[in-house]
């Protein structure tokens, strides 16, 4: 049992992030039709640029609030420099122009930072906490809680702002949302910063616990990317779902069969899973659009 | 026309004989300076840089000028296998200093063996200094002594029920299955094994497992890069009590940077270079770790590294053999003389080569270190 609860700590820990990056893919995939495979570096940014404001001297608040903006506005100038000039091509090469993207920004990132892994003190110091034979650290109870945090302001901001209903409008049906007004170049751009601000805030919530370094994105983009399938593309709750469903399966897959296979076991049971609902768990399934 | 091309072959020849005559000992090297082995091919170009500069201003060997020539080979073993070729047949050279990577050096291996060009190479593994290969050194520490250095540690302590925990990676598996080849010989059991990949940013299902094994007094970790420094924090998180030890693969500050408090009550085996300032001053090799590293670090304003020592060594092994064999002319002589070092006193250890060892290390080469407040400790 305890072992069993260890494990599930571990896997909902790490399946946080995952939810994190997948929730940026959702977000994204919906305003524009994107999958933006640098929402990886968005993590990256966050952990990475709050490390080095704090080794400059800069207190972690105002350094992690720092990171966000910087994600912000790499996000922000991802989509005007690079997607929106090629806003009529089709959905793979928009694909392969964020692969390019995350290859630029983590090379980077390689020269303005550097090379090496780099850790943040946990932002709850202390012992980790012993919970029926299971220990689990308090920077990971704050890395679910500010997952969780970020899902509910997001929820709110979907449904009970103007922006973000904009948001919805522009994902449901593009040329419809232009007709009543709305400036849909904005909303996709308001997509890739709210994105990236969600990236950031889960690689700055996780880097005490896992460390970070310039290229630890690439990994969580496909974790991320998996996460998003496996729940549905374009569903938020799938995505959240999803995220801890692969840290989980990531967790158990290592602890019950074999740590050599665990990546290999996430990974099969989301083929099995696609096998049978193509669309993954939350999905519709796809209309197309003509 | 005839005359003028007999002429200009006759000025190149005499050219040519001229630069002969006023003859340099010239080594070639073959680094991974850049690439995803940088961290070992950097700190050993500026050291080979640094000393070479420094035997010339002393006056050379045996009067003769040095001249070293570095090349690049990004990691790759293809690129170093053509650089070698290249040292060879092109440049000329009368030794070779080369090979970052076990990779890269065994590409160049046979090429050196079939020269008949004495080299010494800083791979990691045991392979490296098979001394079926004639014309090959090798300075580094092998894997194989890390684990010894780490099972006599547990022998004294009568820790003899021990788990693993090793990367996936090269050198994680490397080590492992070094370690698993002298298990009997220190009357060790292992009883459990676990894995871990080399990205992998938990390793808390693996040390769960651990923990739960009955019977393990001892853990051993064998890897390289933050996944040690994971695999440290999450020890303590999941409050395992018994005895957790690293690989020398994690010898450097940024493990401790990484791991925090956690560190704390590691045991590692290190090379002496580590620890340079707090080693008594009976030890032998003292002077000379202390006079690299102040010189490595004045010079290149980097902290020192064990693999920039490898090199020092290597180096010096290949200069004093030249000085032996009164100059670099006849290779044969060079090789024999290499093989011959007794009693060199390295950053390494104390070498001490023969026909059948062309490493030429013992376990004294490595200090078993414990982290204690966040510093080096010596433990023995």
């Amino acid at each position: 049992m305890a072992q069993f609860l260890q494990y599930a700590f571990s896997g909902l820990t790490v399946g946080a992030v995952y939810a994190l990056v997948a929730l940026g893919f959702t977000l994204i995939y919906n305003a524009s039709g994107v999958i933006n495979f640098a929402q990886g570096e968005f993590v990256m940014l966050g952990g990475m640029v709050t490390v080095f404001a704090t080794a400059a001297g800069v207190p972690l608040p105002l350094a992690a609030l720092l990171a966000i903006a910087v994600a912000v506005l790499v996000g922000v100038a991802l989509h005007l420099l690079a997607i929106e000039p090629a806003k009529g091509a089709s959905a793979v090469t928009l694909i392969i122009i964020t692969i390019g993207a995350s290859i630029l920004l983590r090379g980077l990132a390689s020269i303005v930072f550097d090379k090496r892994f780099h850790a943040l003190p946990a932002f709850i110091p202390g012992e980790a906490w012993r919970v029926g034979g299971a220990s689990i650290l308090p920077q990971s109870v704050l890395v679910l809680g500010g997952a969780a945090a970020v899902v509910v302001l997001l929820w709110v901001f979907m449904s009970r702002t103007l922006l973000g209903k904009a948001m919805i409008a522009t994902a449901a049906n593009r040329m419809a949302a232009r007709l009543v007004g709305i400036n849909t170049v904005w909303i996709i751009c308001a997509s890739f910063a709210v994105s990236a601000a969600i990236g950031a805030i889960g690689g700055i919530l996780v880097t005490p616990i896992t460390l970070t370094n310039y290229d630890v994105g690439t990994l969580l983009a496909l974790k991320g990317f998996s996460a998003a399938m496996l729940g549905g593309m374009g569903n938020p709750l799938g995505a959240i779902v999803g995220g801890l469903v692969v840290g989980l399966l990531e967790a158990f897959g290592a602890g019950y069969i074999s740590s050599a296979y665990k990546d290999a076991i996430a990974f099969l049971v989301i083929l099995l899973v696609l096998f049978v609902m193509p669309n993954g768990l939350f999905g519709r399934a796809g209309v197309e659009r003509v | 026309m005839n005359l003028l091309r007999k002429v200009f072959a006759v000025a190149v020849f005499v050219f040519a004989s001229a630069t002969v005559a006023d003859a340099q000992i010239k080594i070639g090297a073959v680094l991974s300076v850049t690439g995803p082995a940088s961290f070992l091919g950097d700190p050993e170009k500026r050291t080979l840089e640094i000393y070479a500069a420094e035997i010339n201003k002393q006056g050379g060997i045996n009067g003769q000028k040095l001249e070293v020539v570095i090349y690049d080979d990004g990691g790759d073993p293809n690129q170093a296998r053509t650089f070698a070729t290249r040292l060879i047949e092109e440049d000329k050279v009368d030794a070779l200093l080369a090979g970052s990577t076990t990779a890269t050096t065994m590409a160049i291996i046979p090429l050196a063996e079939e020269a008949k060009i004495p080299l010494i190479n800083f791979a990691g593994a045991v392979v490296a200094a098979d001394p079926k290969f004639k014309w090959n050194f090798k300075t580094p520490h092998t894997d194989l002594m890390a684990c010894e250095k780490i099972f006599v540690d547990l022998q004294k302590r009568k820790l003899t029920k021990i788990a693993i925990i090793s990367g996936t990676d090269a050198f994680g598996k490397s080590m492992r299955d070094q370690c698993m080849t002298v298990v009997k010989k220190y009357g060790i059991e292992v009883l459990h094994e676990e894995t871990y990949g080399p990205r992998d940013s938990d390793m808390t299902p693996q040390l769960t497992n651990i923990k739960a094994k009955a019977g393990v007094q001892a853990v051993v970790n064998t890897g390289f890069g933050q996944g040690p420094a994971i695999v440290t924090r999450n020890y303590r998180q999941l409050g395992i009590l018994v005895p957790l030890y690293q690989s020398h693969g994690v010898g450097s500050k940024q493990y401790i940077d990484l791991a925090g408090d956690a560190a704390n009550g590691v045991r590692l085996p290190a090379a002496a270079l580590l620890v340079a300032t707090i080693l008594p001053d009976s030890d032998p090799q003292k002077k000379i770790v202390v006079a690299y590293k102040t010189k490595y670090e004045a010079d290149t304003k980097q902290p020192v590294s064990t693999f920039g020592g490898h090199m020092y060594d290597g180096f010096m092994i290949m200069i004093e053999a030249m000085k032996r064999a009164g100059g670099a002319k006849d290779k044969a002589k060079v090789r024999d003389e290499i093989e011959k070092t007794k009693n060199f006193i390295g950053t390494g250890g104390v070498v001490n080569m023969s026909p059948t060892d062309h490493l030429g290390l013992d376990l004294t080469a490595f200090k078993m270190l414990e982290i204690k407040n966040g510093n080096w400790t010596l433990a023995e």
